[in-house]
């Protein structure tokens, strides 16, 4: 089968891989040992395998590989600096927001960019859940993930 | 692993062409949000790729020197819904594309493939009917233009050949100058979900009445339409309440429900008409005008 090489840089570290170009990108980051990167639907509509390419939060499971040529991947395990969970990820444990916490590498990544995206800006909780739509969480019911939000965001006071 | 048979990176708009019409099994992949996920299903119909994610030249969204608005065919839902140039000028093309699954599809997903995939609830087929919106197709034997009106054909199809690539969709001024415009997506869940209807107007005034209605739908016919009987009926009409049922009354002729497990036909009928009048409500406030 066709193979490539593509050189990518995964939470700041340098990578050039041969791979297949039939992969996806959760397929890739995992054998590479970025276990946190989970496939629960393989069709987008979980968010478990969320990425974020060049700050860009995409479902790694439909990416193919290739794509990430030349490209910077974050992946939750990049998010921790020395030993430090980010604001994130301390807000999720704060707020309880995590129970079996199969879904929540891929909401970390989705909040990590939602925060990035809104940082001069006042959101809503409705900003809030539409911008968490595309993950899914058996466990929680969703509460306390919005918790874990409204603790790093700056909550706009609703009308 | 992806069952791809062939992968070809295309390096230029020529050679996605060449390529392209070189071997009649092959498919475009763009953002990939729609062929990945058949290729996962299984589908045998998109096993030869051409992938045109390295022409950055078709992800451009601007004006050009005539004042028509360009959306390049790779652009993102989340780039266009982002765009001052959409925000401005055709601003419920941005909205419709919002309404597309989840922030992670949106980043990926292209208004390109959600019109070419030919699909009959794509959520940007509404705004584009009504700004009718021209195509602008490469194909070996040279560049074509070809309106959204006419552009699909058949349910999941549309009036591309073999060869073809769509480079970006053109906005003519005359079709968003002057119009004010509206969408509404009717889906069962509020996010991540297929519209059980859509419906977009674009009304622009002549005076205190309707000079000319733009009404379309999705998943309300075998393609995506606009609504001629119901336009007709609505021109030179007041901005009443009698206007809008009127609307409502005419718009039935014009679409062909039918039931599915999502919802059936009369349920479907129900929420046309309904929309029919709340979307041309609000796409004539947004021209200016007062009910
Ligand atoms: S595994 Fe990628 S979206 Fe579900
Ligand atoms: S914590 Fe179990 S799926 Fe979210």
């Amino acid at each position: 089968m066709q193979k490539q090489t593509i050189s990518l840089t995964v939470n700041d570290k340098k990578f050039t891989l041969d791979i297949d170009v039939r992969q996806s990108l959760a397929d890739v980051l995992r054998k590479q040992g970025f276990t946190s990167v989970k496939q629960g639907c393989g069709v987008g509509e979980c968010g478990a395998c969320t990425v974020l390419v060049d700050d860009m939060a995409v479902d790694s499971c439909i990416y193919l590989a290739v794509w990430a040529d030349n490209k910077k991947v974050r992946t939750t395990e990049g998010e921790c600096r020395n030993g430090k969970l980010s604001p994130v990820q301390q807000a999720y444990v704060d707020a309880g927001a995590v129970q079996c916490g199969f879904c929540t590498p891929g909401l970390v990544m989705t909040t990590t960019s939602f925060l990035e995206r809104n940082r001069d800006r006042k959101v809503t909780r409705e900003e809030i859940r539409t911008g968490h739509a595309g993950n899914l969480c058996r466990c929680t019911g969703y509460e306390t993930i919005v918790k874990a939000v409204e603790k790093i965001v700056d909550v706009a006071e609703e009308e | 692993m992806f069952p791809i048979e062939k992968h070809h990176m295309a390096t230029s708009i020529e050679d996605a062409v060449r390529a392209l019409a070189e071997d009649e099994t092959s498919q475009v992949i763009a953002g990939g949000t729609d062929v990945l996920i058949r290729l996962h299903e299984g589908h045998g119909d998109y096993r030869n790729l051409v992938d045109i994610n390295k022409l950055d030249e078709l992800r451009e969204i601007r004006m050009d020197e005539e004042g028509n608005v360009l959306i390049g065919a790779l652009a993102s839902f989340t780039e266009i819904l982002e765009h001052d140039v959409i925000r401005k000028h055709v601003p419920v093309i941005g909205e419709s594309v919002n309404t597309v699954g989840g922030p992670q599809v949106r980043n990926r997903g292209t208004m390109g493939g959600n019109i070419c995939n030919g699909a009959v609830s794509a959520d940007s087929a509404c705004a584009a009917l009504v700004h009718e919106v021209d195509l602008v197709i490469q194909s070996p034997e040279g560049e074509r233009v070809e309106s959204i009106i006419g552009f699909h054909t058949g349910p999941g199809r549309v009036s591309l050949k073999q060869g073809d690539l769509l480079k970006h969709f053109r906005v003519r001024p005359g079709n968003y100058k002057g119009f004010g415009a509206s969408y509404y997506k009717y889906a069962m869940r509020e996010a991540m979900d297929i519209a059980t209807i859509g419906c977009a107007a674009a009304v622009k005034l002549n005076g205190e009445k309707i000079g000319e209605l733009r009404l379309a739908y999705t998943v309300s016919a075998p393609t995506p339409i606009r609504c001629a009987g119901a336009e007709e009926v609505a021109k030179g009409k007041p901005l009443t309440q009698e206007t809008l049922a009127e609307i409502a009354k005419a718009v039935e002729a014009d679409v062909r429900p039918r039931t599915s497990w999502r919802a059936s036909m009369e349920f479907r009928l129900h929420v046309i008409r309904t929309l029919a009048q709340r979307v041309t409500r609000q796409a004539a406030e947004r021209a200016g005008g007062t009910f």
